[in-house]
């Protein structure tokens, strides 16, 4: 448990560090993205990993958070107005969501909640006099907590951190709540879960809650981030990039899916300056990764790691199964 | 398909020297940096980085991959170099989307330190970055139309080569009222800015010469078949449409199919000649105002075409016509300043005086907000003096020498009225 | 009076057109139970390959129908392909076949890109059907018409091998429960790719028919597979009358949608999709394949 913690402090610590280590301010800007991403995949990890519930619509809630933010903005609100209000509609349209959406599971909720996405993606994209279309809006300014401006890319890298970190000690605590165990059962055995007396809709419910959360504060962060909001943020494929980042990361883990964010970033950032097919390559890592490594980057690395460390020892514990095995 | 790595990183290494030695500013420094590398003038030998923010993937790909073969045409036959300086090209794939092309515009400036940026393609990919551009006073050279931004947001570091949205637009409302005689048009086109800007120009133009628009509809970019619009088309004499990418094949086919036989008038994407190997005979009578036009028959846009052809075996519409012409402007304006682009503000006002007699599109010069005073040509879509294999052609009819943003009316006439939207100018009783 | 004939007789062709492409879909949903997110790359494939025949550019140049029917071989001949080597290691498991399905969805989209430019291409019409109908003041395209008399008979089709031959039986067991097919002794995993396949193959076909109408570009597969999903969801998937009949419901809602509310056309798609869901999970026809 000691290592753990260790582990944990030296990870933060390496964050922190990032922006001083690679200098740039490109990459600074990357890293800041890689962060806002892996907060929106790990609230669609509370689904998916943890509730079972596969949702394809989640760049909607994402949008809806980000449109509300840059709409108020515009409008000449103030950051916390803009954001709190943000954060309240988020809300609401995820009770709404979940609502509809929970009354299936396995891919009618896939179907139900990828339906949903598009249409908040059709309002965005054609309620024109409300969104301004392809348009997009546009926000001038980033805000300055406590007066710390967040208009260089370092500012915003930290701010970015620590709403990153808050978003993944609420996840771990999550997870290890008697809540998160409830939800686990829900997901591996409804059946059982009910009969033992538990509401299983009413466990779903506030998971997608929570993970709408999440998904608001990332949507939050990208109108900062790009000082625009446009229909493409909210489209199909930005639901369906996101659900690549957990799965690819490794549903149901804490780090998988932030490990899925930096490989969806890096690739569709980084890799897309040398390499003209990107969107090949990010195609053919997901399949490879689906065949290689079915349970996600993460799980399958852990496996790959005993699978080595075991076959380095010596044959002992073959030869003890063996004899064990003989009657 | 891989851009080669190394040399890229050297390149960086290399500039950051001077950058610093040049900061320095004492003998001494610079001294020792020109001892390090012994050539004559540290400004001529760096190359000048020239980033290309265009579209490589998806749906507006063929408009993407037509730019950076404009800007690789005009290198090729410069061997690589503008303004007497080697030139290093860094292309970046936006894929189309506005967040997209705000994280390549970040790491064409704040990676690459690119000295001046041609691109994006889209409006709403421009107006994603116009701000940004800004901050950085990164010169910056793009065929996206948004007439805002070289009229009532102007901004310093934007020079427009190709057409503000509406100007193009506005000759063909003149050339339909005088001309053509039409009376009452109905205008169609994309329901977004550059859609709304287009028909704005269109509009205003014919009414002021006696025309009357009848109503105007407005599908959305993404629209599988065009055919419940087009029955919507009635009582007029004409219609204008200002589709892009590849709708205005899908319109035009939608339009043969209701089974109208009004005249269409278009813009510079709705008639673009690299769509006239996939126009069918549905088009033919199309007639369409563009900045630029294959037909025309000079020695400068001859040895475009032929550098296109002998590279890449196409024909060239107006998005690799703009960035070759951006490219000619980008040259002129670093052998104003000597090669020297490392002072900004100095390179933006040489650019901006630039003025060209031969380009493909025929004579540049700039407008005080930085855009395109030109030529423009009315063309017919039909068989007539096909060239290159082709079969159907764009033939040139009128030419609109001199054309400003504005038009007919005075500056301020011009700005005083709202940019142009999906409700201004409003519809009148016809 | 014309504005609305019009307007109906687009919708039933647009709806023709989508019962092609969501027919297989449907069978594959129901019988598999894959989200196959390929389905709208299959149809940009199978335009692609069909124009390239139609065109000569593989070296034979084959007319419309022909194009249409061997471009369609093609991609039922891929889609296998893809069942046998991915995801039929992958049943059961939903999160690794959307992963997968993704996946490849993008990589057909940079390969068509490669392959054939980023240019559009018109599709034709074939020369036979170029004329028109005319009826009261309106004007109908006759290859519109001929559309919906292929979706007519591919439907009929499908129905006499569902209900009648030995295949169709099985698929119409392996959708009610597969687990009992499996008990009775159908080899399941040939039928998979034989659906898989049939699937792919429509979709293909459908692509290359909806070419004249709709022309080949980049971006496609994404224009499309929304309206398949949409209209399996509608109609419940398996069901080929779910399809049909979604289909229709699909073409209607679209064509009037875009011509009456344009600000609000993707709200009023996707609304009935979530009210049926909401209200009936399992969509229209769901559960029954005929």
């Amino acid at each position: 448990m000691t290592g753990r913690r260790i582990g944990v402090a030296v990870a933060i610590l390496a964050l922190i560090a990032v922006p001083f280590v690679i200098g740039e301010v490109y990459y600074v800007n990357i890293a800041s993205q890689i962060l806002l991403y892996a907060i929106f995949a790990l609230g669609l990890n509370v689904l998916v990993g943890y509730a079972g519930l596969v949702s394809l619509g989640h760049a909607g809630l994402f949008g809806v958070a980000a449109y509300v933010t840059a709409y108020l903005l515009a409008a000449g609100y103030g950051h916390l107005v803009a954001i709190l209000a943000a954060i309240a509609a988020g809300l609401v349209v995820t009770a709404g969501f979940a609502a509809l959406a929970l009354r299936a599971t396995g891919i009618s909720f896939i179907m139900i909640s990828l339906a949903l996405g598009e249409i908040i993606w059709g309002l965005a994209y054609r309620w024109i006099s409300l969104t301004n279309g392809d348009n997009g809006i546009s926000v001038a300014t980033r805000p300055a907590p406590f007066g710390l401006p967040l208009t260089s890319a370092r500012g915003f890298y930290d701010a970015t951190l620590v709403v990153f970190l808050v978003a993944v000690a609420a996840c771990a605590i999550f997870v290890r709540s008697p809540f998160g165990a409830a939800l686990c059962g829900t997901r591996d055995q409804p059946r059982r879960m009910n009969t033992l007396g538990y509401h299983v809709w009413m466990i779903r419910f506030w998971a997608f809650m929570f993970s709408g959360l999440l998904t608001s504060v990332a949507g939050i962060l990208f109108v900062y981030y790009n000082e625009f909001i446009s229909p493409q943020a909210l489209a199909l494929t930005a639901s369906a990039e996101g659900l690549l980042m957990v799965i690819s990361g490794g549903a149901g883990t804490l780090l998988g899916p932030v490990i899925g964010a930096a490989l969806v970033v890096i690739v569709k950032n980084v890799v897309s300056a040398y390499v003209t097919r990107w969107n090949f390559v990010l195609g053919a890592i997901f399949v490879l990764i689906v065949v290689f490594m079915p349970e996600g980057l993460v799980p399958g690395s852990v496996r790959f790691w005993r699978w080595v460390t075991a076959s380095r020892r010596p044959r002992v514990a073959a030869t003890v199964v063996e004899r064990e095995s003989r009657p | 398909m891989f851009r080669k790595l190394t040399p890229r990183k050297e390149n960086l290494a290399f500039r950051k020297m001077t950058r610093r030695a040049l900061l320095a500013g004492t003998a001494a420094g610079t001294a020792a940096a020109l001892a390090r590398f012994p050539t004559p003038a540290i400004a001529q030998a760096a190359p000048f980085k020239l980033g290309l923010l265009t579209v490589k993937t998806g749906p507006l790909a063929q408009g993407g991959i037509q730019m950076e073969q404009g800007v690789l045409t005009y290198l090729k036959e410069t061997n690589y170099t503008m303004g007497g300086r080697k030139v290093d090209l860094v292309s970046a794939d936006t894929g189309g989307n506005p967040a997209g092309t705000k994280t390549k515009a970040q790491e064409l400036i704040e990676r690459d330190k690119v000295d001046a940026i041609l691109g994006p393609l889209a409006a709403f990919e421009l107006l994603a970055i116009t701000d940004y551009i800004r901050e950085q006073k990164t010169p910056t050279l793009s065929v996206a139309g948004a007439d805002d931004l070289t009229q009532r947001r102007p901004n310093p570091y934007f020079l427009r080569a190709a057409a503000a949205s509406s100007q193009a637009m506005q000759p063909m409302g003149h050339y339909a009222a005088t001309e053509m005689k039409l009376k009452r048009v109905v205008t169609i086109s994309e329901d977004f800015a550059f859609g709304y800007e287009q028909m704005g120009g269109f509009q205003s133009a014919f009414q002021q010469d006696g025309g009357c628009i009848v109503s105007k509809l407005w599908p959305p970019l993404v629209t599988p078949d065009y055919t419940p619009y087009a029955a919507q088309i009635s009582d007029c004499d004409g219609v204008c449409q200002g589709f892009a990418g590849s709708n205005p094949l899908r319109f035009m086919k939608a339009y043969a199919n209701t089974g109208l036989k009004y005249p269409v008038v278009t813009g510079e994407t709705g008639g673009d000649d690299a769509l006239l190997k996939s126009f069918g005979e549905e088009a033919i009578g199309l007639i369409s105002c563009t900045p630029y036009t294959v037909d025309l028959d000079t020695a400068g846009n001859n040895r475009f075409v032929e550098g296109m052809l002998k590279n890449y075996d196409t024909i060239p519409g107006q998005y690799a016509a703009i960035m070759y012409v951006s490219c000619q402007v980008i040259a002129a304006g670093l052998q104003a300043v000597g090669g020297d682009a490392s002072d900004k503000e100095k390179f933006m006002a040489a650019l901006r005086a630039v003025s060209l007699t031969d380009t493909p599109r025929g004579p540049v010069k700039f407008d005080h907000f930085g855009n395109i005073v030109g030529t423009f040509y009315v063309r017919r879509l039909g068989t007539e003096g096909a060239k290159y294999g082709l079969k159907l052609w764009n033939k040139t009819i009128k030419t609109y020498e001199n054309v400003s943003q504005f038009w007919t009316w005075p500056e301020q006439e011009f700005l005083a009225h709202p940019v142009y939207s999906r409700d201004y100018p409003p519809l009148t009783k016809c | 009076m014309t504005f609305w004939l019009l307007l109906t007789v687009n919708s039933v062709t647009f709806g023709g057109l989508l019962f092609l492409l969501s027919a297989g879909f449907s069978l594959i949903f129901g019988l598999m139970r894959i989200p196959n997110l390929t389905h709208g790359s299959m149809f940009m494939v199978g335009a692609y390959l069909g124009t390239s025949l139609l065109s000569g550019a593989l070296g034979i140049t084959l007319n419309f129908w022909l194009a249409a029917v061997i471009g369609a071989v093609e991609v039922a001949l891929l889609g296998a392909l893809m069942e046998r080597l991915l995801l039929r290691r992958l049943a059961g498991q939903q999160l690794a076949q959307v992963l997968v399905t993704l996946g490849v969805s993008f990589m057909a989209a940079d390969l068509c890109l490669m392959g054939w430019g980023g240019d559009p291409i018109s599709v034709a019409t074939p020369p036979a059907l170029a004329g028109f109908l005319r009826f009261g003041g309106a004007v109908f395209p006759l290859y519109r018409l001929a559309v919906i008399l292929i979706a007519a008979v591919v439907a009929l089709a499908l129905w006499l091998m569902l209900e009648r031959t030995r295949l169709g039986a099985m698929i119409r067991a392996g959708v009610d429960d597969p687990q009992m097919a499996r008990v009775v002794g159908i080899r399941v995993s040939q039928l998979f790719t034989i659906v898989f396949a049939l699937g792919a193959g429509l979709a293909g076909f459908a692509g290359m028919i909806g070419g004249p109408i709709l022309s080949v570009y980049p971006g496609l597969d994404q224009d499309m597979l929304p309206l398949a999903l949409v209209v399996v969801i509608l109609g419940g998937t398996g069901s080929l009358l779910g399809s049909f009949v979604g289909s229709i419901i699909v073409g209607f809602i679209y064509n009037f949608g875009q011509a009456l509310l344009p600000e609000l056309a993707y709200f009023i798609l996707f609304l009935p999709m979530v009210l049926v869901l909401a209200l009936r999970p399992q969509g229209l026809f769901g559960g029954q394949v005929l």
